[in-house]
């Protein structure tokens, strides 16, 4: 990696060259994104469009008054706490286990991907049939005496929400961790089978520590589809789901509908200095991890 | 690894437990693929069958509807008589569908060119001679990439109205064009080209135009495949963003039509969907394996 920089000190011209390379789309995200969040920023520091008087912080003292934003960011951090490590943790068990020989693996690999295929809308409606009241599942459940309940709408709404987040992340994640898992080196794996060590011990100080990169990487992208369920929610339920499935992103868009800019404004900031800090911790990890694996 | 012990009592327990873990993922992607099989199987049914067997779900039927609808949505995978009545109703009696289909095509396949352009030109930029400026640049980039929509929605709204775009295509395509999460995974890719090829190609005189041309992108072609067809599912599923841009259905694409065909013409919702999933299905033989390389390569292990 230290030789790397070095010889990549190349000519001046060239150094530019790989400047301009990033001009197109530093400014389309400046002016798309960069420039009109400043905007943002500044909306969540004034009373009101009109006189535009500037109130400090009190749009954030409000918001955290406010119920429905804080049932909201409740919702939220318990699913992406609870959903993401999962999709983790299931995709990284499933890889592990078609590591072993088995017949047909590349069909099966198709059928995990599968998810990927079907439109959102179809999904939900399937769905929908399988956990409906007079649904599938009811019936079931029905037929062997017990007694059915109203499952989206019920406690267990959330469940089925971080299934359905599962059921359509876990493949790409499974893919993932089966060429990470090819990528370790087969010597080290053989000495330790020689020394004796045990499948525990082979798994979390080697396989783990060869992992750590991808674990990350995996946790990024199922923290950008955590945050993307919400389309399937929104499907399944509309714009007013039951308590436990008002997400942040159903806050947002009904203060948005009803033209409640300030309030809106400040979620919008309070939402993204959060996912900073959770951005610069996992990078920082990445960082000590990539090195660990390096030495 | 010259000699080795029998030892059949171990190895006929790891048989076992190879069945097991067969039987298990087996279990596991029939669930995977159920969503799938019914959305097809649903298909080829009479719009009466369905309105018959999924009606219950809607309480906006008329009461005469509601008489031969079965109080309990019944999930069935077999057609009582297969037709291909919904599809003729989507494709030809109806020319509703196609436009909305081509009002799709019209909105994902520009953002997904242009944005793998964008991707391939600022990724270069970024595994090129790094410096701390672009690490700056690359850090929001991850941070806007991670946002969710809803976040980027008074910003979007805001330019879409400074610049007249609202109610417009252009409202959708251009933010998108310019979303990060494409750049993200190919400069993954990128950094990890050995440095000798480059250095090799410029021996022979190669420019830095050429070597991004010539090297990299040869080199990323699978990524490239792969992060594409990311990016087209993504943005063919779009619902939130013609919502909030474009209050006019007219340019609505397929897939906001099809989230609201759920409660209305529950009878054809299967066919659209399957008509729908045609272009991801046709990409999925054709790209199955170049979307494996590419996610392979994207994997975030470095060296």
């Amino acid at each position: 990696m230290k030789n790397k920089t070095k010889n990549q000190c190349g000519r001046r011209g060239e150094r530019i060259f790989s400047n301009v390379c990033i001009m197109p789309s530093l400014i389309g995200v400046l002016v798309f994104f960069i420039v009109p969040f400043c905007i943002v920023i500044y909306y969540s520091l004034i009373n009101n469009p009109v006189l535009k008087e500037f109130v400090g912080l009190e749009n954030y003292t409000k918001l955290f008054h406010n119920v429905a934003f804080t049932k909201a960011v409740k919702n939220t951090a318990f699913f992406s706490l609870v959903a993401v490590p999962l999709s983790v943790i299931l995709s990284l068990g499933l890889a592990m286990l078609l590591e072993r020989k088995i017949p047909g693996k590349s069909i099966f690999r198709t059928f995990f991907l599968s998810p990927l295929m079907v439109p959102t809308a179809s999904v939900v409606l399937v769905w929908q049939v399988l956990f409906h009241n007079h649904g599938t599942i009811n019936q079931i459940i029905e037929k062997f005496g017990g007694h059915g309940i109203d499952w989206i709408k019920s406690p267990y709404g959330q469940v089925i929400i971080i299934c359905m987040f599962l059921w359509k992340n876990l493949g790409y994640n499974m893919i993932l961790f089966m060429s990470a898992l090819c990528a370790i080196p087969r010597d080290i794996i053989e000495v330790a089978d020689l020394e004796g060590a045990s499948s525990l011990y082979k798994f979390v100080h080697i396989k783990l520590r060869y992992l750590s990169p991808t674990i990350l990487f995996v946790l990024i992208l199922s923290m950008i589809n955590s945050f993307k369920i919400f389309r399937e929610v929104y499907l399944l339920t509309g714009n007013y789901p039951q308590d436990k499935l008002y997400m942040l992103q159903h806050f947002m868009n009904n203060t948005f509908n009803s033209l409640d800019y300030q309030k809106l404004s400040a979620a919008a900031v309070l939402f993204a200095l959060v996912m900073i800090v959770v951005m610069a911790i996992l990078l920082i990890a990445e960082n000590i991890f990539g090195k660990d694996v390096e030495n | 690894m010259g000699l080795r012990l029998p030892i059949p009592d171990k190895k006929r327990r790891g048989k076992m437990f190879d069945i097991i873990v067969l039987i298990f993922i087996l279990l596991v992607a029939v669930l995977f693929l159920f969503p799938t099989v019914v959305t097809i199987a649903n298909s080829f049914m009479t719009s009466n069958e369905i309105t018959a067997n999924y009606g219950a779900m809607f309480s906006n039927m008329t009461e005469k509807q509601k008489t031969f609808i079965s109080s309990n949505v019944n999930l069935k995978l077999i057609p009582d008589k297969v037709t291909f009545d919904q599809y003729k109703a989507v494709l030809i009696q109806n020319s509703d569908y196609l436009i909305k289909f081509w009002n799709s095509v019209i909105l994902t396949v520009p953002i997904t060119v242009f944005q793998m352009l964008v991707a391939i030109l600022t990724s270069y930029g970024f595994s090129r001679y790094p410096n701390k400026f672009k690490g700056i640049i690359f850090f929001a980039y991850i941070i806007l990439m991670i946002m969710p929509y809803q976040v980027t929605l008074v910003p979007n709204f805001l330019v879409a109205d400074k610049f007249g775009m609202l109610e417009t295509r252009k409202a959708i395509i251009l933010p998108a064009i310019f979303s990060p999460f494409s750049i993200f995974l190919l400069t993954k890719v990128m950094r990890r080209i050995p440095i000798s090829y480059v250095e090799a190609a410029k021996l022979d005189g190669a420019g830095e135009f050429k070597i991004l041309t010539k090297i990299y992108v040869p080199l990323c072609k699978g990524a490239i495949a792969s992060i594409a067809m990311l990016v087209f599912i993504d943005y063919w599923n779009m619902v939130e963003q013609p919502l909030v841009l474009m209050k006019e259905s007219t340019y609505h694409p397929l897939s906001v039509f099809l989230s609201q065909i759920n409660t209305g013409d529950i009878g054809l919702a299967f066919a659209v969907g399957t008509v729908y999933m045609i272009p991801t299905i046709l990409m999925f033989l054709y790209g199955e394996d170049y979307l494996v390389e590419g996610i392979t390569y994207s994997g975030g292990i470095k060296g």
